[in-house]
């Protein structure tokens, strides 16, 4: 009884109707069963408004996935989700293989760090890291041990008998850390948790952070909206925005393959050329568009689209003085008015606008030809880094 | 008896001033201690009309008060052996302590649950919640007592009510339990307030957090949420207790000569058999108890309260 019982909760079987009535196949469920943390048509609605619309997103074991996008976009609805603080409307979610939907938090065995670090102003540090221990009811000398060891691991072995109002935000940020981790729970959860502190810091706990995931070997989630901190941390990253994922992968196929304008520009920096789909026409794999009286190539195409647009990345446009002339039909070439010049120190920005306004931003090495605010020049780049996209109008619009 | 009733109120404030105000400087106490160096004499002037009230209405007359204790009818300490010596001093002494405590736990079970929701319901309900708790306060002390003498009378409908049930008629006033009834209703807003500002600071994602390290909700209760509302829950009991201690309307009013307590022997001494001395020696007496009392509450608040520096302002 008591076997089959624990069975039946701890794997999905066929034929399992959670919710919305949804039958799962067969490979569903052995990827269910494989994942980490699996989300299988996933919806929250407050009131009629769906803050997250039906998202997939399968986290393995032991992965670093950051959950990435503007605010208000719904990473940290989907990580309450995750966590037990919010309940799941409709959908299925799987925890190692088990489904938690209906589980309290207390009985999911994660770890949650928050942005405002959430400790007990109550209890010292060590008092903090050793309350999700007693609650497990763990023998005092073991919790001693872990409670020691996960101190040494954020570097606050020294800080064990302060109180959190005694410590920086980054020493509460790392107990909050400890406290989450020394339990050993297969997932920890994070929201925003560098948010409040100041760059330097962040970068340093950035490193930290990581060094901590590959000592755990955890399931970690981190949500950010800030796409340098989701490049420099994650094994992959799920792009968010209104409530749906736009797209998961690794920071380079992001940043070099986006599959939306949203996800192309809301990482990184990029230039974008719009045409409407009529002016194109596709020859040998590569799409032409035409933008004023020249003409952009670039890989691939799209069909019943009815605009498009041209991502390209500013480490590779080049700048060449008024006149130049493509050598071969590998490269694009379009007139551009330099409006600004900055210099990086690894090499120049520019920012340049085209003769029908459009703006971009070019980056150039030192040994580049140099131009100045009001200089024409000519716009060049390599066929192969365009990247071609629906264009959706105003709704992908996004801070870079 | 108006008129007699008239002379004890005015007893019974002046010992609720005495109680209160130190209760009333308590919290800052410890924050004003880091600011101290930082003091701007110009700013203290504004002090100067509060000083000269205090110094007039209640310094000069506890000092007089204390004057007549050792030297009415004649200079010794005769008033305070009387008070040592006689039983029903003390009884009375001890059964206003006792009383106050009552009043204190039956104020703290009631308006600790009340606090927590104002905590969590709408603003407008909130608005609410606060109305209904500040009622007592702008009811006539008198009006209000009466009105509790009316429910609890033994042929009140209180009693009606448990007849007719068949619990049978109970003696409800002049008992300690209508006492610290009536008194309790008074007094709730005293308690309600601090506990609700305490609690309204208390940052619910620490619950959560609580919840995600594996407590269940009563245990996050009682190791996060609980010990947080400390300081509400120890301002509140302090300033109920006290206040209660110089409660003379109601005691007199619900209870019988059995359930009197101390302004009321005060009031005896002084208007009755016109012993000034011994009615001055009780008041005495009343003070240094309360304000032990205080002095001790006071170190275990400090001792066992919030995480140094995040004392509540
Ligand atoms: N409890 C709630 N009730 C109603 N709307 C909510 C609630 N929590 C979040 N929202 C809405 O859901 C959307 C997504 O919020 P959130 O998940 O916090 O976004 P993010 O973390 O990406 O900034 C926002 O528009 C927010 O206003
Ligand atoms: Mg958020």
């Amino acid at each position: 009884m008591t076997e089959t019982g624990a069975q039946s909760v701890g794997a999905a079987e066929p034929g399992d109707r959670v919710s919305g009535d949804v039958s799962l196949d067969t490979r569903t469920i052995q990827q269910i069963n494989e994942a980490g943390i699996s989300l299988k048509g996933v919806t929250k609605r407050y009131g009629d408004k769906a803050v997250v619309d039906d998202i997939d997103l399968v986290i393995e074991p032991g992965e670093f996935m950051t959950l990435l996008g503007p605010s208000g976009s719904g990473k940290t609805t989907t990580l309450n989700m995750i966590a037990g603080f919010a309940d799941v409307t409709e959908g299925l979610l799987h925890i190692h293989g088990k489904p938690v939907a209906k589980l309290p938090a207390h009985k999911r065995d994660i770890g949650m760090v928050f942005q405002n670090y959430a400790l007990f102003p109550h209890m010292t540090v060590e008092e903090n890291v050793a309350y999700p221990l007693q609650r497990r009811k763990m023998p005092k000398a073991e919790q001693r041990k872990r409670i020691a060891e996960s101190l040494q691991m954020v570097r606050l072995a020294e800080y064990g008998g302060r109180y959190p109002a005694e410590l920086s935000g980054g020493q509460q940020q790392r107990a909050a850390l400890a406290r989450a981790l020394v339990y050993n729970p297969r997932v920890l959860l994070m929201d925003e948790p560098l948010g409040a502190l100041d760059k330097k810091l962040r970068e340093w706990l950035q490193m930290e952070i990581k060094r901590i995931h590959q000592e755990v070997g955890s399931t970690f989630v981190y949500v950010t909206h800030d796409q340098e901190e989701a490049l420099s941390l994650s094994d992959r990253i799920a792009v968010f925005n209104n409530g749906k994922i736009e797209q998961v992968g690794t920071g380079v196929e992001l940043y070099e393959h986006p599959d939306t304008l949203f996800v192309g520009r809301f990482l990184g920096e990029s230039s974008v050329l719009r045409a409407p789909s009529s002016t194109a026409t596709v020859r040998d794999g590569n799409t032409t568009l035409a933008v004023g009286d020249h003409h952009v190539t670039v890989p691939g195409e799209r069909r019943g689209v009815e605009s498009l647009a041209v991502l390209v990345r500013p480490e590779n446009l080049s700048l060449e003085l008024p006149g130049y002339v493509p050598a071969s039909s590998t490269e694009n070439a379009l007139p551009v008015t330099v409006k600004t010049a900055t210099y990086l120190g690894v090499g120049w920005r520019y920012d340049v606008v085209l003769f029908d306004g459009t703006s971009g931003i070019v980056r150039t090495p030192n040994d580049a030809t140099r131009f100045g605010p009001g200089d024409q020049a000519i716009v060049t780049w390599d066929v192969r880094h365009g990247v071609l996209l629906e264009d959706l109008g105003e709704g992908d619009e996004s801070t870079t | 008896m108006v008129g007699l009733g008239d002379r004890g109120l005015t007893m019974s404030s002046a010992t609720r001033a005495i109680a209160t105000d130190p209760a009333l400087a308590t919290p800052p106490a410890s924050a004003g201690r880091a600011r101290r160096s930082r003091v701007k004499w110009g700013p203290l002037l504004l002090l100067l009309p509060a000083i000269a009230v205090v110094t007039m209405f209640f310094l000069v007359p506890l000092v007089d008060v204390f004057i007549r204790s050792v030297t009415d009818p004649e200079p010794g300490l005769q008033n305070y052996e009387w008070l040592l010596t006689n039983p029903v001093n003390l009884e009375v002494l001890a059964r206003t302590f006792l009383t106050s405590l009552i009043v204190t736990v039956v104020c703290l079970l009631v308006a600790y649950p009340y606090a927590y929701l104002m905590t969590i319901v709408g603003e407008r309900a909130r608005g609410w919640l606060t109305l209904f708790v500040m009622l007592p306060l702008w009811t006539s002390i008198l009006v209000r007592t009466l009105a509790w003498m009316v429910l609890l009378a033994d042929t009140g409908p209180i009693n009606d009510f448990l007849e007719a049930i068949g619990v049978g008629r109970q003696p409800l006033i002049r008992t300690t339990f209508g006492v610290a009834l009536g008194m309790a209703q008074v007094l709730l807003p005293f308690m309600v307030l601090p506990i609700y500002s305490a609690l309204a600071k208390i940052d619910r994602r620490l619950l959560a957090a609580s919840s995600s390290l594996g407590a269940n909700g009563l245990t996050s209760f009682f190791k996060v949420y609980l010990p947080l509302s400390r300081p509400g829950i120890f301002a509140g009991s302090i300033t109920v207790f006290i206040l209660g201690l110089g409660f003379y309307i109601i005691p007199s009013l619900l209870g019988s000569p059995k359930e009197a307590m101390v302004s009321s022997l005060i009031y005896q001494q002084v208007s009755v058999f016109l012993l000034w001395g011994q009615g001055a020696a009780l008041g005495i007496a009343l003070l240094v108890v309360t304000i032990i009392i205080l002095v001790v509450f006071n170190r275990f608040v400090r001792g066992a309260s919030l995480a140094p520096g995040v004392e509540p302002e």
